[in-house]
């Protein structure tokens, strides 16, 4: 997962003329594959579970299709390729080749790491619509610590293999206090890559990126400077590249409409056939876990207790259950509400309304004081690989 | 009111990453694009689908619509959809 697909909020459509309201038949349009949990970089803010290195055993190419097939039939237009490195899966090509034929949008979420100029033309021929390179930094060395590997270079070359082969090029960095100081640089590399657009993701804390919390959290005082740096570029560029910036939901005073609602419109499917409502509910007390394998897209998606779980306002508890705001955020995140309060049913601690708000003041605060640390005495990051997971998680 | 972005002889395109197609699900047209899709009305769907598949100028663009529909005024229609149809991002003059 290369951290950019997070906060989107997948099937939204405007209001624009000459389109459609919505109606309100939950459908999966956003089916997310992450096909693979094996990557060459070990990015320490990854969103992949602590214990990925436990999945042996990944979905076949006939059963990836079978997934696609049925999600499509029950209306999923966008199906994102993830991982893990998407590109580590040798029928990456059949895979694309056949979805686009099944009539799906296609987007390759990639590092670009093992990536060359003849496989995006490649890609590009198999009918890929769309290829999304994430950055770690904007400079060598900070790419390269951040994502434990020699890989900055070569992703020069893929985004601009990228825009050679017609893509749009779609850059996405995810920001932290490590690089978040970086931001003019960041946005100068996009610039001089020629980016059509940029998104400034912020990490978000689940899996890996939550173990390494402290050490990743922006302080305040960052925030404020690369949010007037990010809307100065974003000013002297209009109509030129287009700058997303997020802001980091722990910095808010509401939270994020996660998933645009639990089982609402967001389909994740892991290397193994866990079919998860969003990426992160694996980590969850009380889940089924159903796979694919076992049962079809349909009873998953209407029939199963998780997805089941957390649709409309029936589970909610105060102080969201009688908010005017619950339609429009749907209580922010389970994963985060679960990860801090012990309680996914709990409002989101993000919300200033939620009585557990010290929880995420209290982060910061710890964020803070690592920070102020010498370098000496700062806890180290954890990057992301098999002998960190299987430590961790005690396999 | 802006100056206008398409004239009679401009051969208006889908932006780059757009993509139309009949959506059986939704049960009708719609405009995909990266990580969004954009359900379409029937008038907007006719002139997509006829953008998505030929190039030809506003012009040619009216006369086919015209003979599709009974030769209906709509010149001042279409030329509105098409500049608001740009300022979505959806189209663009080649």
């Amino acid at each position: 997962m290369t951290g950019s697909d997070q906060n989107k909020a997948p099937g939204s459509t405007g209001g624009a003329v000459g389109t459609i309201a919505n109606n309100d038949i939950r459908q999966p349009l956003w089916l997310l594959a992450e096909l693979t949990y094996a990557c060459p970089l070990q990015c320490p803010y990854c969103s992949n579970p602590m214990d990925f290195a436990n999945v042996k055993k990944e979905l076949t190419t006939e059963e990836w299709l079978e997934v696609f097939r049925q999600a499509r039939a029950m209306g999923a237009t966008q199906l994102g390729l993830s991982g893990g490195e998407p590109l580590t899966r040798p029928d990456l090509v059949e895979l694309v080749t056949e979805a686009r034929k099944m009539g799906f949008y296609t987007n390759l979420i990639t590092s670009g790491v093992g990536m060359d100029a003849s496989k995006v033309a490649e890609l590009k021929e198999a009918g890929l619509d769309h290829i999304q390179v994430s950055f770690q930094a904007s400079s060598e060395d900070l790419n390269n610590l951040i994502a434990g590997t020699d890989a900055f270079k070569h992703k020069i070359e893929m985004a601009k293999a990228v825009k050679a082969n017609g893509y749009p090029m779609v850059l996405c960095f995810v920001t932290h206090r490590q690089n978040i100081d970086k931001m003019d640089e960041i946005l100068d590399l996009a610039i001089s890559l020629e980016a059509d657009y940029v998104e400034l993701a912020t990490t978000q804390y689940y899996g890996w990126a939550m173990h390494n919390r402290d050490q990743l959290l922006p302080l305040k005082e960052q925030l404020v400077e690369a949010e007037a740096i990010a809307h100065r570029y974003q000013d002297e560029q209009k109509g030129n590249m287009k700058i997303y910036y997020v802001v980091p939901d722990y910095y808010e005073e509401r939270p994020k409409a996660c998933m645009n609602g639990w089982g609402n419109v967001f389909l994740t499917v892991t290397p193994d056939g866990t079919a998860l409502p969003c990426h992160a509910a694996r980590e969850l007390p009380g889940m089924g876990l159903p796979n694919v394998k076992d049962m079809s897209i349909d009873e998953i998606w209407n029939g199963s207790d998780d997805f089941n779980r957390f649709r409309g306002f029936d589970w909610m508890t105060e102080p969201c259950r009688s908010c005017d705001e619950k339609e429009k955020d749907f209580g922010g995140c389970r994963c985060q509400a679960f990860m801090l309060t012990g309680d996914p049913a709990n409002t989101d601690p993000v919300c200033s309304k939620s009585p557990q708000r010290h929880l995420v003041d209290e982060a910061l605060e710890r964020g803070r004081l690592e920070a102020a640390k010498s370098i000496i005495d700062q806890k180290t990051l954890v990057f992301r690989n098999p002998k960190n997971s299987k430590q961790i998680s005690g396999l | 009111m802006s100056e206008s972005i398409f004239t009679a002889d401009s051969i208006p395109v889908l932006a780059l990453g757009y993509r139309f197609q009949w959506e059986q699900a939704q049960n009708c047209n719609v405009l995909l694009y990266p990580e969004g899709m954009v359900k379409l009305n029937g008038a907007a769907g006719e002139i997509l689908q006829r953008i998505s598949e030929k190039k030809q100028t506003v012009t040619e663009l009216i006369d086919e619509l015209k003979a599709a529909f009974g030769g209906a005024d709509l010149d001042g229609d279409v030329y509105q959809f098409l500049e608001e149809a740009y300022n979505n991002d959806w189209i663009r003059p080649e």
